[in-house]
């Protein structure tokens, strides 16, 4: 987009968004939310990105590469937590059997692997959303008009 | 009067079914691609929303542990089973756009009656 | 005449189905079927098995990890599969060129 105030704006806003969006992933034990919504929320911002700057600009910051990264990762860190409780005490994904320290319940270290498993969850979902962003758009981008330059 | 309170009741699963018949018309009855991909999101949503009523106590409180005594919370077990429903429905939308995409390059139209003449033709000529 | 027979169909569609509802057992109240044993053990025992204050979160990740792995799992095969289809069209390029 040409605009300036939408430019000027954007460039305003979006790290709020997604400061909101890490919030909702963390507090995702104590307060509603969790992985999906906030990961939701990191995918949406990077989406406004692309809308207002283009999307050359855009694929600079996320590129295939990183998608890639992240996406395997999610499932990758997934499983290996799960893993661990295997290793440990013969159950797949556990909690309280494998030795996570649970703590107090209320507080932000607490719940034992259930944080680690919304931080996962959210680099997913945000990869996703974005990577299938890019991927509906790129067609336009070889057309006699281009539709987002 | 009593319908009209059965009627106030209900008034969730009721919109529910609303809204199901609602994108099944869509499906049906228009022509243009997208906006009967649009129509299976719409269906997609009124199972949501009939899923979670299930799970509505009145006078109940969200799912969150709080310190008072005797209040009785909702039931959590439906609004974990939309999770998976929700991640089901974006996948199908987003992989039928994708497919109209490619039906747009290939024939030039959208409309449903020009694709089936199109096709025909095309197999025609094969 | 198609579009008022299709019209009325699903008005009678529609009855049919509000018919439905209000045959259904009590439901919104503590006495509904879906509230059972389950839902009160879940209740009951979140906070001292899991420490997390939130019962969904427990649940979600938790006491159902695994259709939660299985619902990732979904998310990436949906990225393959557009993918699949939509990023030949650079390939098809290049090998014209």
């Amino acid at each position: 987009m040409e605009d300036r105030i939408v430019k000027s704006i954007t460039r305003m806003v979006i790290p709020f968004i997604q400061l909101y969006g890490v919030f909702i992933i963390l507090h995702g034990h104590i307060t509603p939310g969790g992985g999906f919504s906030g990961g939701t929320l990191i995918g949406t911002s990077l989406i406004l990105y692309t809308l207002v700057f283009g999307l050359p600009t855009a694929k600079k910051k996320f590129s295939h590469r990183m998608s890639q990264i992240a996406e395997s990762g999610g499932i990758i860190v997934y499983v290996g937590i799960g893993l661990v409780g295997l290793f440990i005490s013969g159950q797949f994904l556990t909690n309280i059997n494998a030795g996570f320290p649970l703590g107090e319940p209320g507080e932000l270290l607490s719940g034992g692997m259930i944080p680690l498993l919304m931080i996962a969850i959210g680099i997913k979902v945000a990869s996703t959303m974005v990577s299938l962003f890019h991927l509906l758009i790129e067609g336009d981008l070889d057309a006699d008009h281009p539709g987002i330059r | 009067m009593q319908i009209i309170q059965v009627f106030v009741d209900n008034i969730n699963f009721i919109g529910a079914v609303a809204l199901f018949l609602i994108g099944l018309r869509t499906v049906v009855t228009k022509k243009n691609l997208i906006k009967r991909i649009m129509g299976l999101n719409i269906m997609g949503t009124s199972i949501f929303l009939f899923l979670v009523a299930i799970g509505n106590v009145t006078g109940g409180v969200p799912p969150i542990l709080s310190g008072e005594e005797g209040v009785t919370y909702i039931n959590p077990i439906p609004s974990v089973l939309i999770l998976t429903g929700i991640v089901v429905v974006v996948s199908i939308t987003v992989y039928s756009l994708s497919l109209t995409v490619k039906i747009y390059e290939m024939y030039g139209t959208i409309n449903q009656d020009e694709l089936t003449n199109l096709i025909r033709e095309d197999d025609l000529h094969d | 005449m198609k579009k008022h027979l299709l019209n009325v169909l699903f008005l009678i569609l529609f009855g049919i189905l509000v018919y439905s509802i209000i045959e259904m057992p009590t439901m919104q109240t503590v006495d509904a079927p879906s509230y059972n044993e389950v839902t009160e053990y879940y209740i009951e025992n979140a906070v001292n098995e899991t420490g997390s204050v939130n019962f969904i979160s427990a649940i979600l990740a938790d006491y159902r990890g695994f259709d939660t792995l299985g619902e990732t799992i979904v998310l990436f095969t949906s990225v393959i599969a557009v993918a699949s289809v939509l990023r030949t069209v650079k390939k098809k390029e290049e090998e014209e060129a």
